[in-house]
């Protein structure tokens, strides 16, 4: 393994795709262990498809494409004798979902007859040990979230932390060849070997921050192609393994703001990735070369810690309406539908919400839409009811559908129905909602202690 | 006549940063109109504030980025991302107001 040369001059990434499941071209995956890389890398996860993943234990991807592509780097991988680090396991990296990815490995290293060591990092944080911190004093919550109470907690459920490099060094210095982590700082997947390896930590995680996201920063974009990265002791350097793509300094810079809130100052476990004397070159070959990042260590190291909480079901029905003396009266009518519902509700004891997401006037934008005016020919109505239990979704949702469908609003000329519905049945079930309870920083004395369990498979059986 | 910002720049977009921020980029076409918006401080978190709707308290920062002539506004979102009522979970068609700013 290349841990072995302490003097390297560079350290090769090769990482798989933007998120693990949305797939990358086997060319550009064949090309990228053209060049010998020493970590074939994939971040798995992320928090921007809603709290529901995390809280549901189930992952935002496709089964079947997850297991493409951990085929291709597991096969590679093993086969070549190149570390594979998968973090964030499953998408949001609780224990569920870093089981559901463990059995998909497991699959594959049966179907191919894999001989390999694994690592499996959990990063479930014990209620019991949030308490304690809070009642401490120490968990922080970040811009714009609540200051942690202990009845919130009491509901949150999955709670997770974002490790940092530490448990995947740990795991990779007792010679696991491949390494599934749960929830993980993006760009520890990348930084974690190299920066045991001495290379500098600035550079390291500022690389594996743009990788994680994989050719998402070449021009043209894409989530579903590889990138590959090229780490030196003062600069690191980022190329396509598309030729129908390339990285330019604007492209890179670029990817450097997104999903950010301040792109001079990158925070992370333990620490800050510093962005304000760094620099990008365009190199020939549609490469660039970028220097100057600087990684600097806080004073307490600390970890941000995600959970969510049950809110209650949802039900929902599509619709759309084509009368235009609706659509000019649109907003009270559906202001008097849902007193009328919330009458008839309130007598009969059922609890719910109702939302009217109205397309064609604000249900993208909702309370940031600035334009008032409706002058489209039709208007698109989800009608999305939330309850206690999915029983009171259900009421809610097939009394306000029925509401709204016979509603007699001022100058109605069609008697007859209010409402398009293009499906039957006309209502469906949306399961769970979740709401997001834990976004804050807790304090963490021993970074590299995360439960692991250390698997070895030889010809795609487990031995013990 | 002032100018549409389209005229100066190439990309506009919008997505969460983390469940509790919206963060809009504007990239530039060149660095010449970055140094135009920059020195003439055309946008202010005030006229951010009217075009969205929201107090100029929820608007958190503006920041010029050169390396990608960029400018960054990040500002607080109505409510977390996925809570009741939620109409965009990523946040990535909440850019269209800033195609209303002009120099």
């Amino acid at each position: 393994m290349a841990a072995k040369t302490g003097r390297k001059k560079e350290f090769r990434v090769l990482s798989a795709t933007a998120i693990l499941g949305y797939g990358f071209p086997e060319s550009s995956f064949r090309e990228g262990l053209k060049r010998r890389p020493d970590l074939i890398g994939v971040d798995a996860g992320s928090t921007d498809p809603g709290p529901y993943y995390l809280g549901a234990g189930k992952s935002f991807t496709n089964r079947a494409a997850v297991k493409r592509d951990l085929r291709f780097m597991l096969t590679a991988g093993v086969r070549r004798g190149i570390p594979v680090v998968i973090g964030t396991a499953g998408g949001s990296g609780a224990r569920p979902h870093v089981d559901w990815c463990e059995e998909i490995i497991r699959e594959i290293a049966a179907e191919e007859k894999l001989t390999f060591k694994m690592g499996v990092i959990y990063a479930d944080v014990p209620k019991s040990r949030v308490l304690r911190h809070l009642r401490k004093g120490e968990i922080t919550p970040l811009t714009y979230v609540p200051p942690l109470t202990e009845a919130v907690l009491d509901e949150t459920v999955n709670i997770v932390c974002q490790m940092g490099v530490e448990p995947i060094q740990k795991a990779l210095a007792v010679g696991c060849q491949v390494v599934l982590a749960g929830r993980c700082y993006d760009p520890a997947v990348f930084a974690a070997l190299p920066i045991s390896l001495g290379f500098d930590p600035g550079l390291a995680i500022h690389m594996g921050k743009i990788l994680e996201c994989a050719a998402i920063a070449a021009l043209p974009g894409s989530g579903a192609d590889c990138a590959f990265g090229t780490l030196r002791r003062d600069s690191f350097v980022l190329e396509s393994l598309n030729p129908k793509r390339v990285f330019t300094k604007v492209s890179t810079a670029a990817h450097t703001l997104y999903e950010k809130t301040d792109p001079y100052h990158l925070p992370g476990p333990g620490g800050e990735l510093d962005l304000t004397g760094c620099s990008f070159t365009e190199l020939p070959g549609g490469k660039v070369e970028v220097r100057g990042s600087r990684h600097v260590e806080s004073e307490r190291y600390c970890v941000k810690l995600e959970g969510v909480r049950r809110v209650g079901f949802r039900t929902i029905a599509v619709a759309g309406t084509r009368d235009p003396i609706m659509i000019r009266a649109i907003d009270q009518i559906l202001a008097g539908v849902e007193s009328q519902v919330k009458d008839i509700l309130k007598a009969e004891t059922v609890e719910g919400r109702i939302f009217f997401h109205v397309y064609g006037k604000d249900g993208v934008m909702g309370a940031l839409e600035p334009e008032k005016r409706v002058c489209g020919h039709e208007l698109g109505i989800v009608i999305e009811a939330v309850g206690p239990t999915q029983e009171a979704a259900d009421a809610v949702c097939s009394l306000t559908r029925s509401t709204l469908l016979h509603y007699g609003y001022p100058g109605r000329i069609s008697t007859a129905g209010n409402l398009a519905l293009p499906f039957s049945p006309s209502d469906a079930r949306m399961g769970e909602v979740f709401e997001f309870s834990l976004y804050h920083l807790m304090p963490l004395a021993r970074p590299d202690d995360f439960p692991t369990r250390v698997i070895t498979m030889r010809g795609g059986k487990e031995t013990k | 006549m002032k100018r549409s910002i389209l005229r100066a720049a190439k990309v506009i977009r919008s997505k969460n940063s983390g469940p509790y921020e919206l963060t809009l980029d504007i990239l530039f076409k060149d660095r010449e109109h970055f140094e135009l918006f920059r020195r003439r401080n055309i946008v202010t978190k005030r006229k951010i504030a009217a075009l969205y709707r929201r107090p100029v308290g929820d608007i958190l920062k503006i920041v010029y980025f050169e390396p990608s002539n960029a400018l960054k506004i990040t500002m607080r979102r109505p409510i977390p991302s996925g809570d009741a009522g939620e109409t965009d979970i990523y946040g990535a068609q909440q850019h269209a107001p800033l195609l209303r700013l002009t120099y």
